[in-house]
């Protein structure tokens, strides 16, 4: 089976034939002292150049085997390397591919969804004006009704502000009040109350619009100005660049009003 | 003694030279450095036995290289390179450790 059972049979005989005689304990480790004591015999010299060139092979080739990566490998296994780093590389670009596609199709989407988000931020810029819920600033009128005699009736009171909304005004306040689509006038023995609050004389009127518009509106011959002076109230009205309404309201979300689904209303 | 000195000096020399094995060697230095390793422990169990001698020795190590190297040589001609070596290999490692059981009973008796 192997060289060197051939060479020397009965240097190292297999374990089925043990040696007949075997040397007791103490004779094996003398002979093993025995042969470490340095002599200088032609076995002794054969045997330390032997191991030597074995010592010297081995390190060559440890190092070698620590150093080379690819070099001492045979062609075949050097094939069957290659093809696995191919088949690698090729998944690894097929889902490069796929991860691209999809941080596109996140990037368009974050776009779509940032444009809706700016949208829906103007609208409720938008609406929080128009609700009363944001203060405004902007070119309108400034009006103040002072009462000379007998108080002003909340009628009269209510024309001043719808002939304000029919001129086109889009943000209004009395006194500290922003007037909204829900503002009432009630008369009560003190006064006036609107929306809940007493007001006292002078009222002062703020309304965002054009300027022109809304002064021509109030001033025409009977209408909302004049009414004020028959019920014996002395106005002052002012055109002005720059009107700021800073008063807001609260809104409660409707409790009973829903939007039309959205479904219903498209064609 | 001699031959641990050898041993030693022989690696301390590859340690310090670092020479790159010849390409047309780099398969069979592998194999060769496992044959003289079974070499080495059948000498140390002749030795045991008392019946070592050097001439003996130094033909069965360079006999052991050598027709180990050319088994792999013979295999990488036929195509089962790789399998030859993983056989050479592994008939020389089950001969190391017979040889070194058999070490360990001279030495310790179990």
């Amino acid at each position: 089976m192997s060289p060197d059972h051939r060479a020397d049979p009965g240097q190292d005989p297999d374990e089925q034939s043990p040696t007949p005689t075997r040397p007791p304990l103490s004779a094996s480790w003398r002979t093993v002292r025995r042969a470490l004591a340095p002599r200088a015999t032609r076995a002794q010299g054969m045997a330390g150049l032997l191991c030597a060139l074995l010592g010297f092979a081995l390190v060559v080739q440890v190092q070698q085997t620590r150093t080379d990566g690819l070099t001492n490998l045979r062609q075949d296994e050097l094939v069957r390397i290659l093809d696995d780093v191919t088949q690698r590389s090729e998944e690894l670009t097929a889902q490069a591919n796929a991860l691209r596609s999809e941080r596109n199709e996140l990037v368009s989407g974050s776009d779509t969804q940032r444009t809706a988000r700016e949208a829906a931020a103007q609208r409720a810029e938008v609406q929080g004006i128009l609700a009363g819920r944001l203060p405004a600033q902007g070119p309108g009128i400034e009006l103040v009704i002072v009462e000379r005699e007998g108080s002003i009736p909340a009628l009269t009171m209510h024309n001043v502000l719808e002939e304000l909304r029919n001129a086109g005004a889009e943000a209004v306040q009395l006194n500290d009040l922003r007037l909204t689509a829900q503002s009432y006038f009630v008369d009560v023995p003190d006064g006036l109350v609107v929306d809940g609050t007493l007001l006292s004389p002078p009222y002062r009127w703020l309304a965002i619009g054009d300027p022109a518009t809304l002064s021509g509106a109030l001033g025409i011959r009977g209408g909302a100005l004049a009414t004020v002076r028959n019920a014996g109230g002395a106005t002052n009205l002012d055109s002005r660049d720059l009107v700021e309404v800073a008063a807001t309201k609260a809104i409660s979300a409707p409790r009973f009003a829903t939007p039309v689904p959205v479904a219903e209303t498209d064609e | 003694m001699i031959a641990v000195l050898g041993l030693i000096i022989g690696a301390l020399v590859g340690l310090a030279l670092e020479p790159t094995v010849p390409v047309a060697l780099q398969p069979y230095l592998p194999i060769a450095v496992v044959a003289a390793l079974d070499a080495l422990f059948g000498g140390l169990r002749a030795l045991l036995d008392g019946t070592f001698d050097d001439r003996v020795f130094l033909v069965s190590f360079l006999s052991n290289v050598v027709v180990a190297a050319l088994i792999v040589f013979l295999g990488d001609q036929l195509g089962v390179g790789t399998q030859l070596s993983t056989g050479v290999v592994v008939v020389l490692g089950i001969r190391i450790f017979s040889n070194a059981a058999a070490i360990r009973r001279h030495l310790f008796r179990a």
